[in-house]
Formats: structure tokens, sequence, C-alpha cells
């Protein structure tokens, strides 16, 4: 095996080999992430589960008295909770993780995407466990698990190829600007409320609602997250092909433009 | 434009390799900072050779020495033999699996135990789960660390973080071994360990990039070295030669130096 400097592939193909042939390496830092974030408390993993169901309770219990819907809203919150949980996460953790990792970066040779892809693998255990409480209070609430709940990884799917699209894209940002991260915070809270998470999406008036879920690409991704375990119904051909466009779109835009950038990143910080 | 490999026997070849560095003038940290300077056209960047159109060629089984005072480019070139630069202009081709000896505590995770830091480490060296499945009781072996192992790597010290460092770096002979001013590892023992090791890679034919400010170190273990000031290889060839006009540069420089301060004080 030779490595020519001018003999590179393309950025994106070349880093997409690359990520593949370190994937020991993908799933080490998954590891270390999750082992290490709760190694020193009493608790340990179920903090992964606590955390989140103590928030997804008090936010439920808040909205679904302030929207006075039926007795089922809170699983409709806690799902789009979950949903927006996992992008808001992986997002922040891909660029904390590379910001933190280029001094290692400055040292030996890795492929740099290896930061938000395995910012996405910690999400994805922290989705599936928080898919436990989420159970329990529809089973307690008495809404009904369908087998549509098997439709779930496809909306999983959408969902994460939009969040490593955007963790990318972000924390390409953050290596040139520091405060970005601090930016991206706000643009994230800001969002949240743009998506209907907490409130029922027929809140907003037709007229505005038309123009925010056309123009958020969370909204597609997180009702398609929701209609399978809410409403207990396959998705339909409408609901299914723009969460999934769009995810792949913005996973292919976020993997060009960060790799086309990253031989800049050891130069930076 | 056709471009030629590496010939038998050739691990390392630099061809006109430049390196340039973009710093902006004012350093521009935030977001806001550089949408007000885009705004009124005022973000300027200076640019800075760290490298010139250097080449150079190393073979299998060498020791190359670089030495240079701070600042000449020698962290640079290691780092484009690493993969983790690409060169501005010019051309890099390494043959083979290049392993570099990361300074104390790189890649390493205070919270987990030393088992979990060898894999983690191992990985990072582009090795399998499996390989180092394989690995790990070689590598606990040479490092003598089997009592600790379990224990969080915060209650190491330092000499056992370097000591576990080297083991899992070196354990399967690479092709190219970077060694960076890391070599004062552990005690006396450890340190004879170390060494041995190193010479019977290079028995082997694992080339060895060495830079080192301790010219001791150099002499007693280089085949080969380049002496580099500013970015540019003034001296390639014999060590002994090297190190001599390493220190020629050294003196002049002191001398710059004494005549400055010469200059201010009689002013």
């Amino acid at each position: 095996m030779v490595y020519d400097s001018a003999q590179l592939a393309t950025p994106a193909i070349e880093e997409a080999r690359s990520i593949l042939r370190y994937r020991a390496l993908v799933l080490q830092f998954v590891r270390r992430d999750l082992v290490a974030r709760y190694k020193r408390s009493i608790l340990g993993v179920t903090w992964t589960m606590l955390n989140p169901l103590a928030t997804m309770i008090i936010l439920s219990v808040v909205f679904s008295q302030i929207f006075k819907t039926d007795h089922t809203f809170p699983v409709y919150i806690m799902a789009g909770l979950v949903a927006w949980g996992f992008f808001s996460q992986t997002t922040s953790d891909s660029m904390y993780n590379l910001i933190g990792g280029v001094s290692l970066l400055q040292r030996i040779y890795m492929p740099p995407t290896v930061f938000a892809v395995s910012a996405i693998g910690n999400g994805l255990i922290n989705l599936l466990i928080s898919l436990i409480p989420l159970s329990l209070v529809m089973l307690v609430l008495g809404v009904p698990i369908h087998l549509s709940i098997l439709f779930l990884p496809v909306s999983i799917l959408a969902l994460a190829m939009f969040s490593l699209g955007v963790g990318l894209l972000v924390s390409t940002l953050a290596v040139y600007f520091r405060d970005v991260t601090a930016l991206y915070q706000v643009v994230l809270t800001a969002w949240m409320y743009l998506t209907p998470i907490i409130y029922p999406e027929n809140l907003l008036n037709p007229r505005f609602r038309f123009w925010v879920s056309a123009l958020n690409p969370m909204w597609p991704i997180v009702h398609l997250f929701r209609v399978p375990l809410y409403e207990g119904r396959l998705p339909s051909l409408a609901e299914i092909w723009p969460a999934l466009a769009v995810g792949l779109a913005v996973l292919i835009l976020g993997w060009v433009v960060f790799t086309l950038r990253s031989k800049e990143f050891p130069y930076r910080i | 434009m056709h471009l030629t490999g590496l010939r038998p026997g050739e691990v390392i070849r630099l061809e006109n390799v430049s390196v340039r560095y973009r710093i902006p003038h004012e350093r521009i940290g935030t977001f806001k900072e550089y949408a007000i300077r885009w705004m009124q056209r005022k973000v300027h960047y200076e640019s800075f050779l760290a490298l010139k159109a250097v080449s150079l060629s190393v073979d299998s089984g060498e020791v190359f020495g670089l030495i240079g005072r701070n600042g000449a480019g020698k962290s640079t070139l290691l780092k484009l033999v690493a993969r983790v630069l690409p060169p501005t202009e010019g051309r890099v081709l390494v043959r083979g699996q290049v392993a570099p000896l990361l300074e104390i505590g790189a890649g390493f995770h205070a919270d987990l135990t030393g088992r979990e830091n060898v894999f983690l480490n191992g990985s990072l060296l582009g090795f399998s789960y499996r390989q180092m499945v394989e690995k790990f009781e070689r590598i606990v072996d040479f490092a003598e660390l089997w009592e600790f192992i379990d224990a969080p790597l915060r209650t190491y010290s330092s000499g056992m973080i370097a000591r576990l460092g080297f083991a899992v770096a070196t354990d399967t002979q690479p092709d190219v071994l970077i060694v960076d001013e890391v070599l004062g590892v552990g005690d006396e023992a450890f340190q004879k360990k170390c060494a041995e090791r190193i010479a019977s890679f290079r028995e082997q034919g694992t080339t060895i990039l060495l830079v080192s400010h301790d010219m001791d170190t150099v002499m007693k273990m280089c085949t080969r070295a380049a002496h580099l000031e500013r970015g540019v290889i003034r001296y390639i060839g014999n060590v002994q030669e090297a190190v001599e006009s390493y220190r020629r540069e050294q003196t002049a420089a002191s001398g710059e130096a004494e005549k400055a301060i010469q200059g201010t004080s009689s002013t």
C-alpha cells in the first residue's frame, strides 16, 4: 500500500473508503463516549434513560396541560422529543468531538468524519434506549403499540442521514469560528419552536404552517418518526419520500463540503 | 504528466514539497468578527512557508534524523509523512504502515481503564478489534502493566502511560516509525527495552524518522540525517556533517543575538 499525495481520489470518496476501513475506531469512540460519560456516576448508563425520561415527563405534563388535548398527547410530545433530542445531541456532539479531536488529528492520520459518525452512533444507542421509557408511557396511557412500529428503522434512517449532514456542516464551520458552537445552540432553540415537537401540528394557522412545513426539513422527518408510534399507522408515500430525500440530500451536501475542507483542519486552531 | 512511483527499497519520497500556512493578519477567531471584517473587506492573510521545495528520499531500514532549530519545519515534515498534512505543492509518497509514537497521553482518555485505552489507541493506529484482541497480551506484557491494566488511566504515572503508549504503537512492526523527541520513556531498564525493540525493527527493514534536539542521540542512532533551516534543507547526508552544519547555524545565530544585545547596550 503506497500513499501518494498526488494520486488521491475525490475527497468525498476517499473519505468514505477511509471511514469504512476505520470502523473499529468509530466503535471505540462510541464506546469511549458512552463509558467515559457515566463512569464516575452512581447510576451509570441508566442516566441515558433517566435523563431524557425526566425531561420528557416534565415537558409532556406541562404542555399537555397547556394544550388540553386528549390523554394520549404526552406520547405525541415524547415521540417528538426523542427525534429532536437525537438531532440536537448528535449535531452538537459532532462539533465538540471534532474541536476536541483536532489536536489528535494533527498528530496521527484518521478519517476526520470519524467524529461526526461516532456522534451518530452514540445518538442511535441513546435513541434505542429512550424507546423503552416511551413504550412504558404508551402502555400506561393505553396507547396501543401497533406493528407499524416496525417502520421505525426507516424513520430513523432519514433522521440519522439528516443529522449527520447537518453535523458535518456545522462542525466544518466550528473549526473556523469558535463562536459557532454558541450560535448553534441559539439556532437549535429557535428551530425547535419552528418544529411541532411540544405543540400539535394543527396549532399553527394554515398559511404559516404551510410555509414552515415546506421550509423546515425537520418537519417531515419528525412527522415520519411520530406516525408509526403515535398514530400507529404506516406512513403514506407522500409522507415518506420528502423525509428520506431531504435526509439524503443534506447528508451528501454535508459530506462533500466537509471533505473538501477537512484537508485544511490540521492547519487551523 | 506521468508520475513515477517509489523504486524498490524506497520507502519515503518527497518531491519539491512546499507547505504554506495561511495565517490571517489579525487572528480572527469568531464568526462575528469575520462577518464584520468581511463586510469591511478587511480579511487579509499572510502566507508563511513552513517548507520550501524540499526533496528527499529515504530507503527501507534507514534511521533518518531530522535536526534543526525550532520552527525549521521538522514537525511539518513528519506530519507530511504521517499523512496528517497534505502538501500545498509537490508530492509525498510513503510505502506501508506509518506508526507515529504519540506524545505522552495523546489519544488516551483518563477515565478509561488501561485495557480500554489499549483498544482505543490501537484503533487510532488503524487496527481492527480482532487484531487488538490478538495483540493485547503482548502489549501488556511488554509494558509490564498487568497489575494496573483494569485501573483508570488517571491513576497511572506519566512513565506508565508512556510505556503503554510505546507498547501499543510498536507491537506490530510498522514500515515507518516516527519518533518525535519521545525516547525518554520510563526508567532506564524500560528505555533499554525500547531501544532494543527499535534496533530489531531497523534490522528487519523498518524505516525510522527521528527528530531530536539531542545531538548525541542523533549521532548514536541515525544512519543519515538532514539539517533543516527555515523550511529549507541545508545539508543532507552524513550524520556528522549534518550535526556540524546545525552547530554552525547555532553559533551564527547566537553570535547574531550577542551582537544584537551588545548593539542595544552600547546605544
